[in-house]
């Protein structure tokens, strides 16, 4: 059990994907002018993570590892080079059921989140968390907890940079520092909080 | 070449970057400057992956109905994505693994998708390679950049050759450690974004909150 609780918060904290890994930087930007916006796309990666990465690692391990054919009789065959297109592929796909199945069952939510649930396909952060679990060959129940905690962590960190961000519009800084310049430091001041969960060991 | 195409290809590089101009791709942009020579080597895969797949996509460009484009456009590119991927493990196998996943995440890095969705997508092959060229450029451009200062400063050398010898080699150069920490990265392209905007001053963003929906939001 503390080997799961673990893993949660090293990925949501101390490896967390956006700010020491940089996955999901592009939306990350486009949608951290508000909190509310930033808690709904959050809440979506969150979701789509928690489920894509163990699916990813069922479709990789019993599929695409050297070995994996073996009970057919060919132990040879070692598909892991589809990994990335088979991947992207799960997503772009789990991303339309998502979508499909709000807008059928929740409207109210899909109202919210609409515009945003097509987006999560080209988000790294969730590649990306798909990519470090074959990496690390986690086990299902690993890639589970890993799944759950990074986006955990990224949907924090979102939501963090729009508060401070809602508060910088007031702010008087330089011409040409404005907007995405402004944003980035701001990154950074975050990131450098997040390296002080660096160590944190939960044994 | 003649000098609209020159133009066509120069002009991504400083006034339309793709990172501090059309904010796409900083996730790569970010992560793999710690050393200058992954920082190449993800420069060149990131032009070669663009450039081809700007000239697939333009060339494919006519038999695509709207609706299935983008599934299209992505596979093209986790294609192309994952032969580049096979050759660096093939040759490059110490490189390859220190940039670890990021070369597979090029399929998601918005410059490729961006590009091939916005001009290729409108263009001619050869306006498209150029275009794709041109972008990859302004990519490595500010990844280069970055990197050197990152390295440079950071752990005092140069693609692994040292420049300004650490004091625990014998040297004097105290090395600035926080250069080697993740956000670094992030002050030093939100430096240089500053930088660019106070020279052409036509990319400085408006002062007035914009509302969420009139905020130009960058393409996917």
């Amino acid at each position: 059990m503390s080997h799961y609780l673990d893993l949660f918060v090293r990925a949501a904290f101390v490896e967390n994907l956006a700010l020491s890994f940089f996955l999901g930087m592009c939306m990350f930007l486009a949608v951290s002018r508000r909190v509310s916006t930033a808690l709904g796309f959050g809440t979506a990666v969150f979701a789509v993570q928690t489920i894509t990465v163990p699916l990813n690692q069922m479709i990789h391990n019993l599929l695409l590892r050297k070995g994996a054919w073996a009970w057919a009789g060919l132990p040879e065959i070692d598909l892991s080079f589809l990994g990335l297109i088979i991947s992207i592929g799960v997503i772009a796909a789990f991303v339309q059921i998502v979508e499909m199945t709000v807008d059928r069952y929740f409207p109210a939510l899909f109202r919210t989140l609409g515009i945003y649930l097509p987006l999560l396909t080209v988000n790294c952060a969730i590649l990306g968390g798909s990519l470090f679990m074959v990496e690390r060959s986690y086990s299902l129940g690993e890639a589970a907890v890993y799944g759950a905690g990074s986006g955990f962590g990224w949907a924090l960190a979102i939501c963090v940079l729009a508060g401070l961000r809602e508060k910088l519009e007031y702010a008087d800084v330089p011409d040409g520092l404005r907007g995405l310049g402004l944003t980035f430091v701001v990154m950074g001041l975050i990131s450098l909080g997040f390296v002080g969960f660096a160590g944190i060991e939960l044994r | 070449m003649s000098t609209s195409a020159l133009r066509a290809l120069a002009r991504p590089i400083v006034d339309d970057n793709p990172v501090t101009m059309q904010v796409l791709g900083i996730c790569s942009a970010l992560a793999v400057t710690r050393r200058l020579d992954t920082a190449l080597l993800m420069s060149v895969s990131v032009i070669c992956v663009l450039t081809l797949s700007n000239v697939s996509i333009s060339l494919l460009r006519n038999h695509l109905p709207r609706s299935i484009r983008l599934i299209v456009q992505i596979t093209v590119i986790a294609t192309l994505v994952t032969v580049v991927d096979q050759l660096l493990r093939a040759f490059a196998w110490e490189l390859s693994r220190q940039l670890s996943v990021f070369v597979g995440l090029i399929v998601t890095n918005c410059i490729v998708l961006g590009r091939g969705d916005s001009f290729a997508m409108f263009h001619g092959a050869r306006a498209s390679a150029l275009d794709g060229l041109g972008n990859g450029l302004g990519y490595a451009l500010v990844l280069v950049l970055v990197a050197s200062v990152r390295e440079l400063l950071g752990s005092g050398s140069l693609l692994g050759v040292p420049v300004l010898v650490p004091r625990d080699a014998g040297g004097w150069y105290e090395p600035a450690a926080l250069l080697l920490l993740p956000p670094s990265a992030f002050f030093l392209i939100g430096g240089l974004v500053w930088a660019v905007r106070s020279w052409k001053t036509q990319q400085v963003e408006a002062a007035e909150p914009v509302p969420e929906a009139a905020a130009p939001e960058p393409v996917r």
